[in-house]
């Protein structure tokens, strides 16, 4: 089976800080990582080609450094990587990159699964995955926590909703994208990395792949981010104290009825 | 001169820092209390291919090389030093001694399984009356057909009790001294070969250790490891490349008693404020990470020296003395950091401080690294 796994290279922080004057992410003395949600992305691809066999491909838009994303992938067991770098990418929002990705796998050659984490823990929009799928009219399925069979047609898969799951089944090609339960992502063998480290990763411009210049980067996106900003802490809650719990009731309802919610 | 890990020194360090922080650190304590060997763990690093970074990819290692294996020794011991011990003495004596040593066909039998985590190796030199000095060996190897027979007795021997194979020192001819000493490969279910109950130790307690009864033991010519007489320089060459790896667990320890102190100097308050306000902490932290960072450069250095083919049994032997005896201070210096916490269980820095000791004492005791380093002054 020929699978493509899309990825990206985020900041590892769960708190991420905000330059308040330019209101930009700060980036500096931040580590990079896999998107982790995009390493459960490969490591159910990874199974399935452990399954059926075929192939595994990486792909991501990013700045050259991204090229070590792909390398930690390579060195967890993925067979190829392709690394989409070009200025004229810059500044691309969620259907700028969903065009460029999809554009790029048109390149690679017709997988029959691609891959996605649900959402990219920087930018947090889940539209990436879907947006590829639209792009190249492909069926897909989102939220997913278990892939229960998997067959030369189709995918049986499980999708997380609110409450519960549903079970449902995908036509191939498909585009698949994971939730964090779905898998455990198994750590990069040394002899991965040792490998890894050796291999060529090409690199495609926007030229390379095709990509009409009014479909990506800043020009290609719908939407403009207007301003970043961490949001204002709420004041602190308010401790009522009494002498025994009826005064307290008491004190509460008076509240509750001051501000007219009972 | 460059002090830049290359590339993938420096992915291996970030994949084995993550798989410690994971899966090991917050099992350390637990493991410790209950002596209890980490099966699932090793099997993990086998499967990480963790045991072979120091060997070529002939015998399914990785061919990353003796510094790459010693930041990974590093990352793991930080978080479990007796996960480091158990990983360090597999490679370093039990499995390298096959790798440098051994026959082609021996070669070809165990080490794919040694560097898969398949088979866990370990190396009995030390004996009752053999410590420091291994001429005092009593255990004795006579031929006998095709086969050697062994009789006697090892004690301390780390990974023994989950071990398959062991390397054995014994003496082949009475009267030679050290040149009567020769090394053999001995597989653990051999029959006559035994092991006691584990030793109850006052650290590395998630770590196997045990003594070996060794009763007309027969194993086939061909297992002894090179030529009659040679176990001595053997081991001696097989021990350089180990005090690098002892040296690179100190660096561990050392780092993770730093990692701590800060971490409770910024949170402790006393007189008002945080204890790392006090300049005699701030002191006490700063000479700490002053000697874990000595310690890291110089096992790098002597690491680096034996990738490259050069002389490197100062090195080690500087490196092994240095970084086991900051361990143990900075481990000291960490318990007085915490105070009367620091005594407790609840806290780490006490496991660490049990730990540090061995350091000084196993691969060669400080003492004798002094005496190695006098001897290669020219003494
Ligand atoms: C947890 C643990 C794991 C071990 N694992 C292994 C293993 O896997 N394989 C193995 O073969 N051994 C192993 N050992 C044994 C270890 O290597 C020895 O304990 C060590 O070499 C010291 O030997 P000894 O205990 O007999 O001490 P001794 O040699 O009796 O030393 C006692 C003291 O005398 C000092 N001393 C000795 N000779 C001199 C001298 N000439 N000048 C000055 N001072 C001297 C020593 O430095 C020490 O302070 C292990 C030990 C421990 C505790």
């Amino acid at each position: 089976m020929e699978i493509i796994v899309c990825i990206k290279q985020v900041p590892d922080t769960t708190e991420v800080k905000i330059d308040p004057v330019k209101g930009t992410l700060i980036r500096e003395g931040v580590p990079s990582i896999v998107n982790p949600f995009d390493k459960n992305a490969l490591e159910a691809a990874l199974q399935i080609r452990e399954q059926k066999g075929g192939k595994v491909t990486v792909l991501t838009m990013g700045p050259p450094q991204a090229v070590d994303a792909l390398r930690e992938c390579l060195a967890m067991g993925a067979d190829e990587a392709v690394l989409l770098s070009d200025r004229a990418f810059a500044g691309a929002d969620s259907w700028a990159t969903s065009y460029t990705l999809a554009k790029a796998i048109e390149k690679v050659g017709k997988p029959e699964l691609i891959f996605c984490g649900k959402q990219a823990i920087d930018g947090d929009t889940a539209q990436v995955g879907p947006g590829i799928a639209e792009h190249l009219g492909l069926p897909q399925a989102t939220y997913v926590q278990k892939i229960r069979e998997v067959q030369s047609e189709q995918l049986l898969v499980e999708r997380a909703i609110e409450g519960g799951y549903e079970v449902i089944t995908v036509p191939l090609p498909a585009m698949i994208a994971v939730e964090k339960s779905i898998n455990e992502p198994r750590f990069p063998t040394m002899m991965g990395t040792m490998k890894a480290h050796k291999k060529t990763i090409p690199t495609w411009s926007a030229a390379d792949i095709g990509a009409e210049a009014d479909k990506i980067g800043l020009d290609g996106s719908c939407t403009q981010v207007k301003r970043v900003f961490a949001p204002e802490r709420k004041g602190q809650g308010e401790m009522l104290t009494g002498e025994t719990e009826n005064e307290v009731c008491l004190l509460l309802l008076e509240k509750l009825q001051g501000a007219k919610i009972v | 001169m460059n002090f830049q890990l290359s590339e993938e020194q420096a992915m291996i360090q970030k994949i084995v820092r993550d798989f410690a922080e994971k899966e090991l650190a917050p099992i350390a304590a637990e493991l410790d209390e209950k002596g209890e060997f980490p099966h699932a763990i090793i099997n993990k690093m086998g499967e990480m291919g963790l045991f072979g970074l120091p060997f070529s990819e002939e015998y399914g290692g990785s061919g990353a090389g003796c510094l790459s294996y010693v930041i990974a020794v590093e990352e793991i011991s930080r978080a479990c030093a007796s996960t480091g011990i158990t990983y360090a003495a597999h490679c370093s004596i039990g499995t390298a001694p096959i790798y440098l040593f051994g026959t082609e066909e021996i070669k070809k039998k165990w080490l794919p399984l040694c560097v898969q985590g398949k088979a866990l190796a370990s190396f009995g030199l030390t004996e009752a009356n053999a410590g420091s000095d291994a001429c005092g060996t009593q255990t004795t190897a006579v031929p006998e057909g095709d086969e050697w027979i062994l009789n006697g007795s090892k004690c301390f021997i780390t990974n023994v009790g989950v071990a398959k194979i062991a390397v054995i020192t014994a003496v082949t001819e009475k009267g030679q001294g050290t040149r009567g000493i020769s090394a053999f490969i001995v597989p653990t279910d051999t029959p006559g070969f035994s092991v006691g109950q584990p030793y109850n130790k006052l650290g590395l307690k998630a770590s196997d250790t045990r003594e070996i009864i060794l009763e007309n033991v027969r194993i086939p010519k061909e297992n002894l490891l090179g030529k009659q007489g040679e176990g001595f320089k053997q081991f001696l060459v097989a021990l350089d490349g180990g005090r690098i790896s002892i040296g690179a667990l100190s660096v561990g320890i050392a780092q993770a008693c730093l990692d701590a102190s800060l971490k409770y100097a910024k949170e402790r308050e006393q007189f008002g404020q945080p204890i790392s306000k006090f300049q005699a902490i701030q002191f006490k932290l700063a000479d700490m990470k002053m000697k874990t960072e000595l310690a890291r450069l110089m096992v790098y250095k002597a690491a680096w020296l034996k990738d490259n083919g050069k002389p490197f049994s100062s090195e080690a032997a500087i490196a092994k003395l240095y970084a086991s005896e900051s361990c143990m201070q900075n481990a000291s210096e960490a318990v007085q950091i915490h105070g009367g916490y620091g005594y407790m269980k609840e806290y780490p820095v006490e496991r660490y401080m049990r730990d540090a000791k061995l350091m000084e004492i196993g691969e060669g005791t400080s003492e004798i690294q002094r005496m190695v380093i006098a001897r290669l002054l020219g003494c």
